[in-house]
């Protein structure tokens, strides 16, 4: 897995020039999309979870399988069990049973999904995504379905249509664009996370899920890393550091008693950008010595269980109260994630809470109250941070990010989950000179995916994903063409593995960044050395010692570290 | 072919109304049975649809937040776009079903050679969709003047405002002729934009039709045949107070309107037509996005299989004591 959280050059030189590839009719065909089978072409999809990781979660039809074959092997009563599969999810979700009740095919949010602008391909419109389940939802479920059959838009359910199903459900990233544009709030990603609930019942998952799902049930992370790998990592960076500014900082590690638990998506430690982020807590943590843990239990903010089913995201995300109850810690401070917030903000307090056992988060360095996180007790440290800016407790050189033209990546989760657009921004510019918001209706609510959330962030998917990717491409090209920008910053994980290809792609030059690792280039600590590199081990701008690069270090020789203490394949 | 079967549905339902009323004399039961069955099922239909609704929780709270969100002091929140207490809500929704905020965010991409994006404004369906609905209302209410003795104030002026431009005698009502222009639009766009075209079933050109018939069967029987309007507030004046009467020689336009009316009223429980109270439910719009200041419940939720922080340490306790990470059992 590790070897292909950046693609190999390999997979993106199978990719056409963009020109070529962007040839794309939004003319859907002649043919009626019930008569439009399914095909899987090389490049559009991913492969399926393997038998063992389904296995380690005791999930149903364990084997091995793919989607280019005529046999998906699925149980004998497959039927009846996506009937009532589908009947349980009705009862149990309004959201579901009326957003296949009121859709009034208006199109409005067709054009609003990165798949259907990038790829064409009708089906790829929130709308008929829907369709594909609301199709079966008519014929088995409404009066007029049943009186009408294919006339309601009804039809029955056959393999074929669980393959389209496959399909369309892991060619949507859950970005919940569609519902900031339609009328009645419909969430196609809502729709999309019960078209999987209900594969997975037969065993159908994708591997780019299921084995991060695995693993982080098991080791406490996507990645698989167990306690002395983590500890290792972590140690690594602080040797990174050490070498940037002089300073030794502690990691403290499953401390008991320690104010806050931190916890990040592994991403972060994992592979760059991230770590250099990862390092940028680190250094700001250490600097106004805060009273903190990080928990190798619970190593993982990022929850891809979000992407498999409610239930696997209740599963993984118990780690993180059970963690802050046997730590004792008082509150919980959350690091740069999309999809790991969305789970923060709206499931974990439902589904794990109450956190009576903490208290309401207080900053220990402003005393600044945070009302807003006062029942789930938990920061994000976008606002955590923006409050110390404020407060003017940082000490900060912003001319140390001088060489960077930036612009911000709102991820999806955060927009559109919790409407955080502010708190980054006010980072952003507190840390560095230059920021420049791409334009009007890419960025905040209406911010396009980077084309590989909600698990299709793997290399066999590149073709799709860069096509999910060329509206943010576009928009990142836009700036780039205008105020020279080369730097991408965001606060998500995946995003700062996949907007990489990305960018090299559609807006080839630029760069991606976590916001800590600007903050913690900016930041001027207590008994620093003079700083000449930044934490990648370039110059610094203007810096007089240009020859100074020490620590150079690649993402390949990072994941040689981390082997000690991963899992092997 | 969904467009060819909606379209002769509703003309053989005018055709059956025709048939019952000038060959069969059924007036009775396309005047009286026929509507008192209709309304019925509407309103048996509707609130059963949303009693079902009502039935299923809403387990999590997955508000689309469309604005900044309510943190620190000094950060301007949007109350509206992502509110944070009960009043917000209140606005949104108001926003949302009095004037169809989301769909006025409506933009429309088009891809160009090099390859690159255009993002530019697409309001018509907005404007058509907020003219139709508005008009529509405007008519119903107008049509109190049918339904009460005496009519009340306000519906009178109503009338007489919507009439005010006073062209032809009787005055021709504009949210009637606004009602039939936008609602041809949406009909028009549905058969010439490729993408909507693709995604229509039979279900979106029916309704369509319908109301198109039920519109040009007003104002036929208003402008063209000149239905006796008295005799037609006797009838319903009778239906109103449960002493139906079916007055002689009201013209065949006025059964053809009201058969129309009934067969809408009927399709609406069983459609997407219940979209006019299903957008009140909907889970992204009704929630504040207060979800780490007040716990939402999940009234099913259930324990499910975790991996216990005791199994952890007992698969990893080795290792970690080796790399001296606390442990709770030594
Ligand atoms: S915008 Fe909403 S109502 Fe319109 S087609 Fe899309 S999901 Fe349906
Ligand atoms: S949630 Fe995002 S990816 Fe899925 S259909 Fe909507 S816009 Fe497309």
């Amino acid at each position: 897995m590790s070897s292909s959280e950046l693609p190999s050059s390999s997979e993106l030189s199978n990719i056409p020039e963009p020109d070529e590839f962007m040839r794309v009719v939004h003319k859907p065909p002649r043919k009626g999309w019930m008569d439009t089978p399914v095909e899987f072409k090389r490049g559009t999809y991913c492969f399926p979870g393997k038998a063992k990781n389904l296995k380690i979660l005791d999930m149903p039809n364990p084997r091995e399988w793919s989607p280019t074959d005529e046999d998906w092997k699925l149980p004998e009563n497959w039927k009846e069990i996506i009937r009532e599969g589908f009947k349980d999810r009705l009862e149990k979700y309004r959201s579901f049973k009326l957003f296949m009740d009121i859709c009034v095919r208006c199109g409005a949010c067709a054009d609003k999904c990165h798949f259907f602008i990038g790829s064409g391909d009708p089906k790829n419109m929130p709308v008929l995504r829907a369709e594909l389940l609301r199709s079966v939802y008519r014929n088995d479920f409404t009066t007029a379905g049943k009186l009408l059959g294919r006339l309601a838009g009804a039809r029955e359910l056959t393999e074929d249509v669980i393959k389209e199903w496959f399909y369309y459900f892991y060619q949507c990233t859950e970005c919940r664009r569609c519902s900031v544009f339609c009328p009645y709030g419909i969430d196609t990603a809502e729709i999309t996370m019960m078209g999987r609930e209900l594969l997975h019942l037969l065993g159908l998952g994708i591997n780019w899920a299921m084995e991060p799902v695995a693993n982080c049930f098991r080791t406490g992370n996507h990645l698989g890393i167990r306690p002395h790998g983590f500890k290792d990592t972590l140690e690594f960076f602080a040797d990174d550091i050490e070498n940037v500014t002089g300073i030794r900082i502690d990691v403290p590690l499953n401390k008991k008693g320690a104010e806050i638990l931190f916890v990040v998506p592994s991403g972060d430690y994992f592979g760059d950008p991230g770590t250099y982020t990862c390092m940028g807590y680190m250094m700001l943590f250490h600097e106004l010595g805060i009273d903190y843990t990080w928990s190798t239990y619970a190593s993982e903010g990022g929850n891809f269980g979000l992407f498999t089913s409610h239930e696997m995201i209740k599963r993984l995300n118990a780690k993180i109260y059970t963690e802050a109850k046997r730590l004792g810690v008082k509150w919980i401070l959350g690091g740069e994630c999309g999809h790991m917030w969305r789970v923060m903000h709206q499931y974990m307090d439902t589904m794990n809470g109450p956190a009576d056992f903490l208290e309401e988060p207080v900053s220990p360095i402003t005393g600044t109250k945070f009302e807003n996180a006062k029942s789930t007790k938990m920061v994000h440290i976008m606002e955590f941070t923006a409050d110390l800016i404020r407060h003017n407790k940082l000490r900060l050189d912003l001319g140390r990010n001088d060489d960077l033209i930036v612009t911000f990546h709102d991820s999806c989760n955060p927009a559109r989950a919790m409407g955080i657009f502010e708190e980054p921004r006010y980072v952003i510019r507190n840390v560095c000179n230059h920021f420049y918001d791409m334009p009007e209706g890419t960025i905040r609510e209406q911010t396009f995916c980077c084309g590989g959330g909600a698990g299709l962030g793997t290399d066999e998917n590149l073709d799709m994903r860069l096509r999910g990717g060329f509206p943010r491409g576009n928009a990142v090209r836009y700036v780039q063409e205008k105020y020279g920008v080369n730097r991408l910053a965001c606060m998500c994980a995946i995003d700062r593995a996949t907007l990489i290809p990305l960018c090299d792609y559609w807006a080839p030059g630029v760069l991606v960044t976590g916001i800590h690792e600007m903050v913690a280039n900016a930041l001027i600590m207590k008994g620093e050395k003079e700083r000449t590199i930044n934490l990648r081990g370039e110059p610094l701008p203007g810096s007089k010692n240009q020859s100074s690069v020490v620590s150079h270090r690649n993402w390949r020789q990072a994941d040689r570290r981390l082997e000690t203490g991963r899992e092997g394949e | 072919m969904a467009l060819w079967f909606s379209l002769f549905a509703v003309v053989i339902l005018t055709f059956v109304v025709f048939m019952g009323v000038e060959m069969g004399k059924l007036q009775v039961l396309f005047g009286v049975i026929i509507p008192y069955a209709a309304l019925a099922i509407f309103i048996v239909g509707v609130i059963s649809r949303v009693l079902r609704w009502a039935r299923s929780p809403v387990p999590f709270r997955i508000t689309t937040t469309c604005g900044q969100q309510k943190s620190l002091p000094w950060i301007k929140s949007n109350n509206i776009e992502s509110p944070h207490n009960t009043m917000g809500v209140i606005v949104r929704m108001a926003l949302e079903v009095l004037l169809f905020r989301s769909l006025f965010r409506n933009t429309k991409v088009e891809l160009r050679n090099d390859p690159r994006l255009v993002y530019g404004g697409a309001k018509w369906l907005w404007l058509a969709g907020l003219a139709f609905h508005w008009s529509f209302l405007v008519i119903l209410i107008r049509h109190l003047r049918f339904f009460t003795e005496p009519v009340p104030r306000l519906v009178g002026l109503f009338a007489g405002i919507d009439g005010v431009f006073e062209i032809g005698v009787p005055a021709l009502y504009i949210s009637g002729l606004i009602m039939l222009v936008s609602v041809t639009y949406l009909f028009l766009r549905r058969v010439f934009i490729p993408q909507v075209r693709y995604i229509s079933l039979a279900a979106d050109y029916f309704p369509l039709f319908l109301i198109i018939g039920v519109g040009l069967s007003g104002l036929l029987m208003r402008h063209f045949f000149k239905v006796d309007l008295l005799k037609v507030k006797e009838l319903v004046m009778g239906l109103v107070s449960f002493h139906p009467v079916v007055p002689t020689g009201i013209g065949i336009p006025f059964y053809i309107h009201l058969f129309l009316v009934s067969v809408l009223l009927v399709y609406f429980p069983f459609s997407k037509l219940m979209h006019l109270t299903g957008v009140f439910f909907s889970p992204t719009r009704n929630l504040a996005n207060n979800n780490r200041v007040k716990r939402h419940i999940n009234p099913w939720d259930y324990p499910v299989k975790v991996h216990t922080y005791e199994e952890y340490e007992d698969e990893f306790r080795d290792r970690m004591k080796e790399a001296g990470i606390p442990v709770e059992k030594e």
